[in-house]
């Protein structure tokens, strides 16, 4: 499975030019709001027809301005989980969950059941979706695309419209469709936590154009990525496995590069799961830290160092193996004299890490 | 007065799905002569009703050209019969029920049905399963006006199929005649009365067919 999009779209003075491709699992589309993320995805569902290019669906050519190729909406068996939900107002939860499964010509990967369980619809089925909360609301819609027996899913900012609780009661369930559903999604979204928690591969735009591409850890970890992401979103991604819970609240959790202790990690013993460190929650020792409130640190490796427009830079770090990104000012690395290649010490900050950062495991739930 | 019923349930039916469908091109569609169709369609709304009685008279009467097509291919003939008072009051209820009508689709969120197509629902499906039950209040609503305007038209009926009674004397022409006539008044009001009784029924129909479709599709 795979998609390929290669497009240019004018409109009101703005134009998308954007060429990329995605494989299994979960590719994010990133963007900040006008980036033009919502035009791409309305291309590949069918539901706009691009000005030029060409957009090809496991090797299904499905838009091509040259031979004037534009495959309807409804023959591209691709799940939509828009935004604003769309449930039909006039159907039970029920009623728009089977909606998609009788025009569907494919075989069914998931059962109603399945689906229903995954998403823990059971005791929403009879109801209409105007009695239903707005994460409800999304965990439908959610079941009703992939009851269409879609080839992919895409989602569009599907908890964009959620508040924080809302988000973080409806992320696990968007992990465990990734684990069991199996199916490739492609993710659009201005939210760098969400990203971090689900993305495999992540995909920046800027004013329509492809801005950086690649596995979400190195994306995250790009000090080209900064200036798009954000300077306070920025921060790399770790993977780190649950090793203990101590009585206290915090947990043990252990990545290539040593332990770190956490607060407010729910999963069991056992789990993998994703940390996001954000850049500027980690500072920077030359002398194995002492005497310091902070208690996590790594041994790390300095492999650049990116001065910024202002005052700050990034430093890119191996952390045996794996890729951390610190910002501090450019003053400090002229005075601490740091070099690529210096070895140092990266010291997180225990509560730095945000229960929301944490992206709870498969196995968590 | 049974004609008049006969004509107003006949011309509603008979106008129901092309008013739908003229209603649906004219929300949802965008094509050269949209302007014009629009004007058309709304004319006799604006038209003295004799002017239109008396247009109709010169294309559906027997000489006219549409009159001489329907008589010659399917032996129909419209002018001073029943059923040209049927053409009457479909040609005055149809902007009233085009109205309606577009006003309910366009109240339906084009994105709604946007999902639905990502659902695979082919066009036709998505107007079936997603478009018609939303504007159900609106096609009600619609059919009420039509009616009502069908069984009360006067002007281009009267111009079109005269007053004959027993064939088209309908029920306004029934009361104008029995106005003219001294010791008329009596039967006049009685048919006033059926009048007044069939019209706040069917208003009352309407208004309580729509509350309970908007109670479905809120899901009360």
């Amino acid at each position: 499975m795979s998609l390929s999009v290669q497009i240019t779209h004018r409109f009101g003075g703005f134009t998308i030019d954007t060429g990329f491709e995605t494989g299994p699992g979960v590719t994010a589309l990133f963007g900040r709001s006008g980036a033009g993320k919502t035009t791409i995805v309305n291309a590949v569902a069918g539901l706009l027809r691009p000005d030029k290019g060409q957009i090809i669906i496991d090797g299904d050519l499905v838009f091509d301005h040259r031979t004037g190729r534009h495959l309807p909406p409804h023959k591209r068996a691709l799940g939509y989980v828009f935004q604003d939900a769309r449930l039909f107002p006039h159907l039970t939860v029920l009623q728009n969950l089977r909606y998609g499964g009788r025009f569907a010509k494919r075989p069914a990967t998931i059962s109603e059941d399945g689906v229903i369980a995954l998403l823990g619809l059971a005791p929403l089925l009879e109801r209409h979706p105007a009695a239903l909360s707005g994460g409800e609301k999304q965990r439908a819609a959610l079941g009703r695309a992939l009851l269409s027996r879609p080839r992919m899913l895409l989602m569009d900012e599907p908890l964009a419209a959620l508040d924080a609780p809302r988000k973080q009661h409806i992320l696990p369930y968007l992990e465990r469709l990734k684990a069991e559903a199996g199916l490739p999604i492609l993710y659009v979204s201005h939210a760098v936590d969400e990203i971090a928690r689900l993305a495999d591969q992540m995909i920046l735009l800027k004013d329509g154009r492809v801005a950086a591409s690649g596995p979400v850890f190195d994306v995250m970890a790009d000090p080209a990525a900064i200036p798009l992401l954000g300077v306070r979103e920025a921060g790399a991604v770790l993977r780190a496995t649950v090793t203990d819970h101590a009585s206290d609240g915090l947990s043990r959790l252990q990545v290539g590069a040593g332990p770190l202790e956490l607060p407010g990690v729910k999963a069991p013993i056992g789990t993998t799961l994703r940390l996001r460190v954000l850049a500027q929650d980690v500072i920077l020792s030359l002398d194995p830290p002492q005497g310091l409130s902070a208690v996590n640190s790594l041994p790390v490796t300095i492999t650049g160092i990116h001065p910024g427009d202002g005052p700050g830079a990034a430093i890119t770090l191996d952390a045996s193996g794996e890729r951390l990104l610190a910002r501090i000012t450019a003053r400090t690395v002229k005075t601490m004299g740091l070099r690529t290649g210096l070895q140092c010490h990266a010291i997180i900050k225990a509560m730095a890490v945000a229960p929301g950062a944490i992206g709870a495991g498969p196995d968590a739930l | 007065m049974r004609l008049s019923l006969f004509v107003g349930v006949f011309a509603t039916l008979l106008s129901l799905p092309l008013a739908l469908w003229v209603a649906w091109l004219l929300a949802r569609r965008d094509f050269i002569g949209k302007g014009l169709l629009n004007a058309l369609v709304h004319l006799p709304l604006v038209l003295p009703p004799v002017v239109t009685g008396y247009l109709l008279l010169i294309a559906f009467g027997r000489s006219g050209p549409a009159g001489r097509f329907l008589e010659d291919t399917f032996g129909l003939v419209l002018a001073f019969r029943w059923t040209g008072a049927v053409l009457a009051a479909i040609i005055m209820g149809f902007p009233l029920m085009v109205r309606a009508m577009r006003l309910a689709i366009e109240a339906v969120d084009p994105k709604i049905e946007a999902a639905a197509a990502t659902l695979g629902a082919p066009g036709w499906a998505v107007f079936s399963t997603v478009t018609l039950p939303l504007i159900l209040p609106g096609i009600l609503a619609g059919a009420v006006m039509g009616f009502a305007k069908a069984i009360g038209e006067f002007g281009a009926t009267i111009t079109f199929v005269a007053n004959i009674p027993g064939q088209t004397q309908t029920m306004p022409s029934a009361i104008y005649t029995l106005l003219q006539v001294p010791g008329g008044e009596a039967e006049a009001i009685r048919l006033v009365l059926w009048a007044c009784l069939l019209a706040v029924v069917a208003v009352l129909l309407s208004e309580w067919l729509a509350r309970r479709v908007a109670a479905r599709i809120a899901g009360g």
